[in-house]
């Protein structure tokens, strides 16, 4: 089928467009079922989810922060957050993308990384994680588990590295994301 | 503070708060509790169907019917898993309904009890929102807000499930039929400086068109008003979508027909030559844009929608206003009014419209010896047009040929399932307008293959002594299916033969109504008077021609300027209309 010349609306998907990773910060009723409409709505329209990071952050108004990595055309991200946003649940829907809107936004990761080895690759690892600023927060005498903090990309950068000296195992949280300065979202 | 009563007594409470005066249900262990309270009061009436689908569309006929909040009520398991599709026909089609569904107990959820589905889990998906209600306490409120949300904004379809204890347990009830919901805040307002932007660009326009929806009936009779009054006053043409038939007149002057798929040649071509697109309160789906990327190329396009979601989601636009059409089309005529500034001379604009229509593009062979189904809705239109009417419809060749030759003179007139395309849907979708308007004609306008997906309904209508009227066009197939086997498929008719109809006369009579048939041109106008003369249901079965197809078609992948027109189309072009990029298309 030819994306470039669709035939009908079925085929209209990112003409012309590159996709961008958007960082949406989606504040909702802390209600039962709440998570599964907004991934549900994901999955209805095809929309990609990345990353996702859920709980409850303000106790007392009962409300719910879900961060939401996901990728697409501006078109497709500007779909997304109408259609969030139409959610009976969600009260709104802001983009804290590091670099959108007027201040950005603070993204931050935290990754549990466990890498196996003796001798020479369990010194590297070791170097490298100090090089992160990565703290070992379980070490047995084949292996370690770091745990780093950070943007994305530098997570990303720190496993890649791990790969070559014994990583075995990865577990991210996702992205955690606030506005800059006193506003909030 | 409330007095206290129980659960079951709070939903027929609040249904009476809320206005409601027929729903339409079927009862099952889950909801004995919310029968029980049913049969202990007079205020709200209970309409048994025979199958919850046929529940789900009857309040969607109410619904639509009247412009109040439609209800039915079904059992745990089957029997809110029966109301599914009734549920996401309403959710296409933008219609306000909410279903009240038993569970099991609280503490037997999760257990695979029997008669348990995850009813909020399934319906999530087919309803605008739902709730599951694990306390007492949150009862009043959460059905208080299921109206709200189910009327307000972009209307639509919302469940709210019920735990069989939590109809026995005893709270405290409050009239809560005037709040709002915390979260949900549908747009009220509208931006005056871009209503005078739209303004502004219909004052330069040339060859401008009004293309109207569904959103438009939604907003209320108002909003039709306020566009019959906008066309009077800007002379501009107008064509509406399947969904929008009847607030403007079909026999008004400006007035372009259908457009689409199975609308008129002018009105495509209209749509396809315009300088200015005034979308309002319809969505750019693709029954209506054919090709994308050649639909109306020329054009600036506003559009106006209550739903953001709908704006740029098929067709960029120039100008979009999120706002309620009744809201626009008011703040519309006031500006045009104050300025009181005049538009283009739009004549040669409509000296090319006159031609297009020239081509008189709903014509067809008549015949003396058998009925055409176009002949039958023409006369059946000819017959009923002075009284109160209602038509609903099945989906298939014969909705198509209502919308085209049925004229619609007001809104709230006309119920037929154009998003979802629900065969089933017009017959109890029809004893929902009746039960709602009981001195009205209602008439389904069905397929012989339709009318079988629903025909248990009947049993309701004789109950009930509902006059509602089921006009078969009885073509003895599934014949826009063994259309599109034409069109796309080298006429291989498979499975679309409608083998072992039943007599229809007959199964009516075994209901207890009354059959009717005709066969013969001559015949049917006599036919048709016997129809609406003869009180309770009547089953009338229009022997039409077999396999007449309907025209006009834009083929599926091509654009507006490209339709097959019905009498000069010989079966060679039909099989060659579409190409293999059309072809995967629905
Ligand atoms: C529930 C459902 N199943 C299948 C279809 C697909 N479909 C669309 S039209 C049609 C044929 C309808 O036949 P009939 O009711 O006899 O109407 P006609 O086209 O002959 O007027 C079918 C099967 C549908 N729209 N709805």
């Amino acid at each position: 089928m030819n994306k470039k010349n669709p035939a009908s609306a079925y085929d209209i998907i990112s003409i012309n467009e590159d996709d961008e990773r958007h960082t949406l910060s989606i504040i909702v009723d802390d209600e039962p079922g709440v998570l599964a409409r907004v991934i549900g709505l994901f999955a209805a329209r095809g929309f990609n989810i990345d990353s996702l990071t859920v709980s409850e952050t303000e106790s007392k108004q009962q409300l719910s922060r879900i961060t939401l990595v996901t990728s697409g055309s501006p078109s497709v991200i500007e779909k997304i957050k109408v259609q969030v946003d139409r959610l009976v649940s969600v009260h709104r829907v802001a983009d804290l993308t590091a670099d959108y809107g007027q201040y950005g936004a603070l993204e931050r990761e935290l990754a549990l990384i466990k890498v196996k080895g003796t001798g020479n690759k369990r010194l590297e690892a070791l170097r490298l994680a100090e090089a992160f600023d990565a703290q070992t927060v379980d070490a047995s005498l084949d292996s370690f588990v770091f745990q780093i903090t950070g943007r994305t990309r530098e997570i990303d950068r720190f496993i890649n590295l791990m790969a070559s000296v014994g990583l075995t195992e990865v577990s991210r949280t996702g992205v955690a994301a606030l506005k800059r300065g006193a506003g909030s979202t | 503070m409330g007095k206290k009563i129980t659960g079951a007594e709070m939903v027929i409470q609040t249904l009476h708060d809320q206005g409601v005066e027929s729903v339409f249900g079927y009862p099952g262990g889950a909801v004995l509790p919310i029968y029980d309270a049913i049969f202990q009061q007079e205020n709200v009436k209970h309409i048994l169907v025979r199958h919850e689908q046929g529940a789900s569309h009857a309040a969607e006929g109410y619904a639509r019917s009247t412009g109040k909040v439609g209800v039915l009520i079904v059992t745990s398991g089957p029997g809110a898993t029966n109301a599914v599709t009734g549920l996401t026909d309403a959710l296409l089609d933008s219609i306000p309904i909410v279903c009240i569904s038993g569970q099991v107990p609280t503490h037997l959820i999760g257990t695979d009890a029997f008669q348990e589905a995850d009813t909020v889990g399934i319906t999530r998906a087919c309803t605008k929102h739902n709730w599951l209600v694990k306390d007492i306490k949150d009862l009043p409120r959460i059905m208080h807000e299921a109206f709200y949300i189910a009327r307000s904004g972009r209307p639509g379809p919302v469940l709210v499930d019920i735990p069989k204890d939590i109809q026995f347990a005893e709270g405290e009830y409050e009239n809560l039929s005037k709040t709002t919901h915390k979260t949900y805040t549908p747009p009220n307002t509208i931006d005056g400086k871009a209503v005078s932007a739209v303004v502004d660009l219909m004052q330069r326009a040339k060859k401008p068109i009004i293309y109207s929806g569904g959103g438009i009936i939604n907003s209320g009779p108002k909003a039709s008003k306020l566009l019959q009054k906008f066309v009077q006053k800007t002379n501009m043409p107008i064509t509406s979508t399947l969904m929008g038939l009847g607030a403007y007149p079909g026999s008004g002057d400006n007035w372009l027909g259908m457009l689409g798929m199975h609308g008129t040649y002018e009105a495509n071509m209209a749509m396809h030559d315009c300088d200015l697109m005034l979308c309002i309160g319809a969505r750019f789906d693709d029954r209506i844009t054919g090709k994308i990327d050649e639909f109306s190329p020329k054009s600036k396009k506003v559009h106006v929608d209550i739903d953001a979601t709908s704006i740029n989601k098929n067709v960029e636009v120039d100008l979009s206003i999120i706002a309620d059409c009744g809201k626009f089309l008011n703040e519309a005529l006031k500006i045009i009014e104050k300025r009181n500034n005049k538009f283009q001379s739009f004549d040669l604009w409509w000296k090319q419209i006159d031609s297009w229509k020239k081509v008189n593009c709903l014509q067809y062979k008549a015949n003396s010896d058998v009925i055409m189904p176009q002949y039958a809705i023409q006369r059946l239109y000819e017959l009923t047009k002075n009284k109160d009417t209602y038509i609903t419809t099945e989906v298939g060749q014969h909705q198509m040929w209502a919308a085209q030759f049925y004229k619609f003179d007001k809104p709230n007139r006309w119920l037929t399932s154009g998003g979802l395309g629900t065969m089933g849907y017009g017959f109890p979708a029809a004893n929902g307008v009746q039960v709602a308007k009981p001195d009205a004609l209602v008439i389904d306008i069905a397929g012989d293959a339709s009318i079988l997906m629903n025909i248990q309904e009947l049993s309701t209508a004789v109950q009930y002594q509902l006059n509602t009227k089921i006009f078969i066009l009885n073509n003895s197939y599934m014949g826009m299916v063994r259309q599109w086997q034409q069109l796309l498929h080298g006429n291989r008719i498979s499975e679309s033969y409608s083998d072992s109809l039943p007599d229809f006369v007959k199964l009516a009579e075994a209901y207890g109504a009354t059959g009717i048939r005709a066969k013969k041109p001559a015949e049917l106008d006599d036919a048709i008077l016997e129809m609406i003369d003869t009180p309770g249901p009547v089953i009338f079965d229009c022997v039409v021609a077999n396999l007449e197809n309907c025209f006009p078609m834009i083929p599926s992948g091509k654009a507006h300027n490209d339709m097959l027109l019905g009498e000069n189309v010989s079966d060679e072009e039909v099989a060659k209309a579409i190409d293999d990029d059309g072809k995967i298309m629905v």
